[in-house]
C-alpha cells in the first residue's frame, strides 16, 4: 500500500515540479500513559484550514499537503489539546502522544476555580478562592472556620492559631505550595505565617490521612495553594481594596498573573494592611494594633509532560499585644480577673509597643517534574524557609527598645516524589524527604533563652496507593517511617537542673559547668511509623460513605522538650521535660454525605485515641522575688478525643438558602479521669442567604453564630495567699466564659465593568449587636473581651 | 536535559549552606533585668545598727524559693529612715536596678504594706517629676510593742499614677513581692 502510495506520488511529483503540494501526512494518537490508541479525536489543519478525525486505530491521514510547515491542532475528549508543528517534506508518519487522563490526573486545568482535593478517602473539606476574599483583611487561621470542626486558639483577635478536631501547633502540618511550614508553630501565640491573600484555595485534611506531606498530623492537615496557571496566552488579575471601621484598618491586595499558550507564566501578588487599636464593645482595647505585609512571587513553565517552577513568598507582621494582658505575678492576674475591664485604657492609637512581636518569614522554593511515557510523573523539590522572630516585652532602662526574644529559625528540605498512574485505577505514589533544620537563639536579648540552639535533622520515606474497585469503591492505603534528630546546646541553671532530677538521669550531657549555669548536650532520635487506610464506597447517586483510619506518630517539639523559664501573660513556670516520647495516636474517621434536590448533609464523626499525649498541666507552685507561681509541667497521659462536625444546607428555591455548620467535640485525659484543656465548646452557625443573579449577582446572608459555655474542662483553679491584700484567694483561671450568640451580616453584588473587567464590592458587618463577649480559647480572655462590631467594606476589581 | 543541570547545581548549593552552620558553643545568658535582692535597710532616727529586710533569690525564676531575713526586732514608738536597694545578682559585679528605677521614677512605685497589732505606719520621702510618691526612701514610725507583724514590700512597674496608694489599686506589672514577719519591742 505504501508503495503503492510513493509510487504515485513520486510519479505526481515528477508531473507538477512547481506545486509540490501532493505530500501525504499520516499520524497515529495514542494515550501517552497507556498508549490505547485515541479514537474520534478532532485533528485541524491549520494550513488547509480543513479538519479531520482519528480512525478506530487512532490513525488518521492527510492527503495533497504541500512542502513546508505543517500545524496541527488535536483535540480529544479529555484531553488536553495539543498544538503540533511539523516540517514537511514528502510523505511522513508520524506517532502523536495525548494525554487522555487530564482530569483524573489534575494536572492541567482549564477553570481555575475547580475543587481539587488531596485525597480520595480522608474527612478534606476546600475553601475555595470566592470564600477566601472575604477574609482579605483577616488571617487564615480566621478563614479556617469555614470548616465545622475546625476553631482556633486566639492571643487576641490578630494571633490566631488554627485548631483541627481540637488540636492545634505541632499537631497540625500546614503546607504552603506544598512546603510544610516550619515557623516555630510550637508557640500558642505563634500563628501561621501565610498571606490569606497568597492562596487561591485551601484544604482542610482532619486527621493524617495525607502520608506524603508527614507522618505526625495527629490533628490534621491544612493544605494552602496559590492559584492554578491556566495554559493560554492571557493577564489577568485582581485587587482588593477594603477598610475596617474597628481597629480603622485598611487593607489592599494586588496581584497581576501572565500566562503563555506556551505554558510559561509569571505571578506576582503584594498585599499591605494596618490597623489601630480595636475595640470591644465597652472599652479601648490598648495596643492591639497589627501591620503586615507580603509578597508572592512565582514563575515557571508547565506542559503535561514536564515542568517547573520557582517560588517565594515573603511575609512580615508587626503585631501588638493587650497592654494589659502583661503582668508580673499572680496578684496582678487576680487583680485583672477581677476588675472585668482590662487596667490600661488609653485613646485610639495606631502606634505598636511593647509587648509585641515581630515575625519576617521567607520562603523559597524550586520545583521540576517529568512525565515518563507508561509509567508516571517524578517531582523533584528544594525549599528554605528563614523565619525570624522578635519579641518585645515591657522592659526597663537600657533594655526598653531590646527584643526579650530573639529566634532564626532556618529549614532546608529536598523532596522526591513519583507518582505511578500509568493505570489509573490502582495509583501508586511514593518518595523520599530530607530536612536540615538550624535554630539560633540570640543572646544578645539579655534574657535566658525560652528555646536554645539546635540543629534538627528529619528524614521521611513513604508510599500511598490507591485502587479502585468497580464503579463504587476506592480504597487508598499508605504507610510512612521518618527519623528525627535533634541536637541541642541548652544552658539549664544548676538549681533546675537538681530541681528536676537530670543529674542522675543525664549526667553524661553536661559539657561546662559555669557555676550557677549548665551548658548540656541533649541529642534525641526517634524512630516513628505511621500508616492510613480508607475506602470510599458510593451507596448511590446521592450518597455516598468514608471510613479512614490513622496512626501517626509525633516526636516531642523542642517547646515540650526545652521549655523553662516564666511565661509573663500567662504568670505561670512552663517547664519542658527531656523524658518525654513521641505520642502515637490512632484515629477513626467516618463520614456519611447525602446530596437530592437541594438538599445536602454531610455527617463526619471521629474518635482519637493518643497514647503519651503531651500537655501542659499544673504540677506545683514555686516561690520567687516576684511572689508565688504555679508551675505547669509538660507531661503525657493517655487521652482520647472524639466528636461529630455536621454540615446541612437546603435550596429552597434559585433564591434562598440555608445552611448550617455544628461541631460538638469531647476530650478526656483517661488516665487522670480529667477533661481534657482547651477543647472549643458546642457550637452552631446558621446562615440564611439570599441570591439573584438578575441583579448583578447580588447576595445578601445573615449568620447567627452561637457558641456555648464549655462545661467540660479540668478545674485547675488554686488557692493563694495575697499579702498586699491579707487574704486568700481562690484564682479561677480555668472557669469558661459563658456562651454567646452574635449575628453577622454580609452582602456584596458584582458589577461587570467591560468583557473581561469586573467589580465586586462587599459589605459586612461582623457581631451586628455589638454584643460583649468573651471565649474560651482566647488567652487574653482574663484580660478584655473580644471584638465589638466591625463594618467592613471591600472592593474587589478582577481584570 | 538543561533544567536538571540547573536543579543539580541547586541541589549542591544546600549542601553548602548546610555546611557553612557553625559548631561553636553558644554564649551564655546572664539575665540583665532580674532582681535577686532587695533590700531595706531601717535606720533609727537616734542612731543605733540598722535593721535590715532582705529577700535574696539567688536563681531568679528558678525553682528554689528566696530567702527572707529580718535581721533584728523594731523599737516601739520609734521612727526610722529607711532607704530600699535592688540588686541584680546573675550579673558581676552586681547591677544596681535601684538607679533603674529612679531614672525611670514615674514609672515605678515602691508600695509598703504593714498587717499586725503595732499599726506600723509609714511617708514616702521622695518623689516624681509630677510629685507622685516613689518609696526608695521612706520614714517609718514602728508603732506600739506587739510579734507577729508583717510588711509586704511590692515594686511596681508602670503603676496608674496618682493612685490609692495600695499596689492593687495601682495596677501594672508586679516586679517584685516580697514579705517579712517582724516584731515590735
Amino acid at each position: 500500500m505504501k508503495y503503492y502510495i510513493l509510487i504515485v506520488l513520486f510519479t505526481l511529483c515528477t508531473f507538477s515540479f512547481a506545486q509540490k503540494c501532493d505530500a501525504v501526512f499520516l499520524g497515529e494518537l495514542k494515550d501517552f500513559h497507556d498508549n490505547t490508541p485515541l479514537v474520534g479525536a478532532t485533528i485541524f489543519i491549520k494550513n488547509l484550514n480543513k479538519y479531520t478525525t482519528s480512525d478506530v486505530n487512532g490513525k488518521f491521514k492527510i492527503e495533497n499537503l504541500c512542502n513546508g510547515k505543517l500545524t496541527l491542532i488535536i483535540s480529544h475528549i479529555g484531553c488536553e489539546t495539543k498544538t503540533m508543528n511539523f516540517n514537511i517534506v514528502g510523505d511522513m508518519f508520524q506517532n502523536i502522544e495525548l494525554e487522555h487522563h487530564i482530569e483524573e490526573l489534575n494536572e492541567v486545568s482549564v477553570k481555575t476555580t475547580i475543587e481539587k482535593k488531596e485525597t480520595k478517602t480522608a474527612q478534606e473539606t476546600v475553601i475555595k478562592s470566592n470564600i477566601l476574599k472575604k477574609y482579605s483583611n483577616l488571617s487564615i487561621g480566621d478563614a479556617l472556620k469555614e470548616v465545622p470542626g475546625v476553631s482556633s486558639i486566639n492571643t487576641g483577635n490578630t494571633i490566631v492559631k488554627p485548631m483541627v478536631n481540637g488540636m492545634y501547633g505541632s499537631r497540625l502540618l500546614i503546607l504552603n505550595n506544598n512546603v510544610r511550614l516550619q515557623d516555630q508553630e510550637w508557640g500558642i501565640e505563634h500563628a501561621p505565617n501565610i498571606d490569606i491573600n497568597s492562596a487561591g484555595q485551601i484544604s482542610v485534611i482532619k486527621g493524617s490521612g495525607a502520608l506524603a506531606y508527614g507522618g505526625d498530623a495527629v490533628g490534621g492537615v491544612i493544605v494552602v495553594n496559590p492559584q492554578r496557571n491556566i495554559i493560554v496566552d492571557s493577564i489577568y488579575g485582581k485587587t482588593i481594596i477594603g477598610g475596617q471601621t474597628n481597629g480603622r484598618g485598611l487593607n489592599i491586595n494586588t496581584s497581576l498573573n501572565k500566562t503563555f499558550a506556551s505554558g510559561w507564566y509569571a505571578n506576582i501578588q503584594g498585599s499591605i494592611k494596618q490597623n489601630g487599636d480595636f475595640e470591644a464593645p465597652d472599652y479601648m482595647l490598648t495596643n492591639t494594633g497589627l501591620k503586615s505585609n507580603g509578597i508572592t512571587v512565582q514563575g515557571g513553565k508547565k506542559s503535561f509532560e514536564t515542568g517547573f517552577e520557582v517560588f517565594y513568598s515573603y511575609l512580615f507582621n508587626e503585631i501588638g499585644i493587650l497592654r494589659s494582658s502583661h503582668i508580673g505575678n499572680i496578684a496582678d492576674l487576680v487583680n485583672a480577673i477581677n476588675s472585668h475591664e482590662p487596667q490600661v485604657i488609653d485613646d485610639f492609637s495606631y502606634d505598636i509597643n511593647a509587648p509585641k512581636q515581630e515575625v519576617t518569614h521567607h520562603l523559597v522554593k524550586a520545583l521540576y517534574y517529568r512525565r515518563f511515557k507508561n509509567f508516571g510523573k517524578l517531582n523533584l523539590q528544594y525549599d528554605y524557609q528563614n523565619n525570624q522572630r522578635f519579641e518585645f516585652d515591657v522592659r526597663v532602662g537600657d533594655d526598653k527598645n531590646k527584643p526579650a526574644l530573639d529566634l532564626n529559625l532556618q529549614t532546608h528540605t529536598v523532596l522526591a516524589d513519583v507518582n505511578l498512574d500509568s493505570d489509573l485505577s490502582r495509583k501508586v505514589n511514593f518518595g523520599l524527604m530530607g530536612r536540615y533544620q538550624n535554630n539560633f537563639a540570640n543572646p544578645d536579648t539579655g534574657v535566658r533563652r525560652l528555646i536554645p540552639d539546635y540543629d534538627k535533622y528529619d528524614f521521611g520515606i513513604y508510599a500511598t496507593t490507591e485502587l479502585i474497585l468497580g464503579d463504587k469503591t476506592t480504597i487508598d492505603a499508605g504507610i510512612r517511617y521518618d527519623f528525627n534528630r535533634i541536637d541541642a546546646k541548652k544552658f539549664y541553671q544548676t538549681t533546675r537542673w537538681e530541681e528536676r532530677g537530670y543529674d542522675e538521669d543525664f549526667e553524661d550531657i553536661v559539657i561546662d559547668d559555669l557555676g550557677t549555669q549548665l551548658l548540656t548536650n541533649p541529642v534525641f532520635n526517634y524512630h516513628n511509623i505511621s500508616a492510613s487506610a480508607g475506602i470510599k464506597y458510593d451507596l448511590n447517586e446521592s450518597s455516598y460513605l468514608i471510613g479512614n483510619y490513622s496512626l501517626s506518630s509525633r516526636p516531642p517539639n523542642p517547646s515540650e522538650l526545652f521549655s523553662d523559664g516564666l511565661h509573663h501573660s500567662a504568670a505561670r513556670i512552663e517547664l519542658g521535660d527531656l523524658r518525654l516520647d513521641q505520642e502515637i495516636s490512632n484515629r477513626i474517621a467516618l463520614s456519611y454525605n447525602f446530596e437530592h434536590s437541594g438538599f445536602n448533609l454531610l455527617v463526619e464523626t471521629f474518635y482519637n485515641r493518643i497514647n503519651d499525649f503531651m500537655y501542659l498541666r499544673p504540677s506545683g507552685i514555686e516561690q520567687t522575688i516576684r511572689g508565688a507561681f504555679p508551675v505547669w509541667e509538660f507531661q503525657q497521659t493517655q487521652a482520647e478525643l472524639y466528636g461529630i462536625d455536621l454540615t446541612m444546607g437546603y435550596s429552597f428555591n434559585q433564591n434562598i438558602e440555608w445552611q448550617n455548620k455544628t461541631a460538638y467535640i469531647k476530650g478526656n485525659d483517661l488516665s487522670l479521669d480529667i477533661d481534657l484543656i482547651d477543647i472549643p465548646a458546642f457550637n452552631t452557625i446558621n446562615t440564611v442567604a439570599y441570591y439573584n443573579e438578575d441583579w448583578n449577582n447580588f447576595s445578601a446572608s445573615l449568620t447567627s453564630e452561637w457558641v456555648f459555655e464549655q462545661t467540660n474542662y479540668p478545674d485547675f483553679n488554686f488557692e493563694t495567699y495575697i499579702p498586699t491584700i491579707d487574704e486568700t484567694v481562690l484564682v479561677d483561671i480555668s472557669t469558661p466564659p459563658p456562651g454567646y450568640h452574635l449575628l453577622h451580616f454580609y452582602s456584596d453584588v458584582t458589577f461587570d465593568l467591560s468583557k473581561k473587567t469586573n467589580l465586586n464590592i462587599g459589605l459586612s458587618v461582623n457581631n451586628l449587636l455589638n454584643t460583649s463577649y468573651r471565649a474560651y480559647l482566647n488567652r487574653l480572655r482574663y484580660f478584655a473581651d473580644d471584638l465589638g462590631r466591625n463594618i467592613t467594606l471591600q472592593l474587589q476589581i478582577n481584570y | 536535559m538543561k533544567t536538571i543541570k540547573h536543579l543539580l547545581i541547586l541541589f549542591l548549593s544546600i549542601g553548602l549552606f548546610t555546611a557553612c552552620s557553625d559548631d561553636d558553643d553558644p554564649a551564655p545568658v546572664n539575665e540583665e533585668e532580674v532582681i535577686t535582692t532587695m533590700t531595706l535597710s531601717l535606720q533609727a532616727v537616734g542612731g543605733g545598727t540598722p535593721i535590715v529586710f532582705q529577700s535574696r533569690d539567688a536563681d531568679g525564676d528558678g525553682p528554689n524559693a528566696p530567702v527572707v531575713t529580718v535581721s533584728g526586732s523594731l523599737m516601739a514608738n520609734t521612727t526610722y529612715g529607711g532607704e530600699i536597694e535592688f540588686l541584680n545578682e546573675l550579673e558581676s559585679p552586681a547591677e544596681n536596678i535601684t538607679l533603674e528605677v529612679l531614672e525611670e521614677d514615674d514609672e515605678h512605685q515602691v508600695f509598703y504594706n504593714f498587717t499586725g497589732a503595732s499599726g506600723t505606719s509609714l511617708n514616702y520621702n521622695d518623689s516624681d517629676g509630677n510629685g507622685n510618691p516613689i518609696g526608695v526612701n521612706i520614714t517609718l514610725a514602728s508603732g506600739d510593742a506587739a510579734t507577729g507583724n508583717t510588711l509586704t514590700v511590692v515594686l511596681k512597674h508602670e503603676p496608674t499614677k496618682p493612685n490609692d496608694g495600695t499596689a492593687i489599686g495601682a495596677g501594672g506589672e508586679t516586679d517584685i513581692e516580697a514579705t517579712f514577719t517582724y516584731d515590735v519591742n
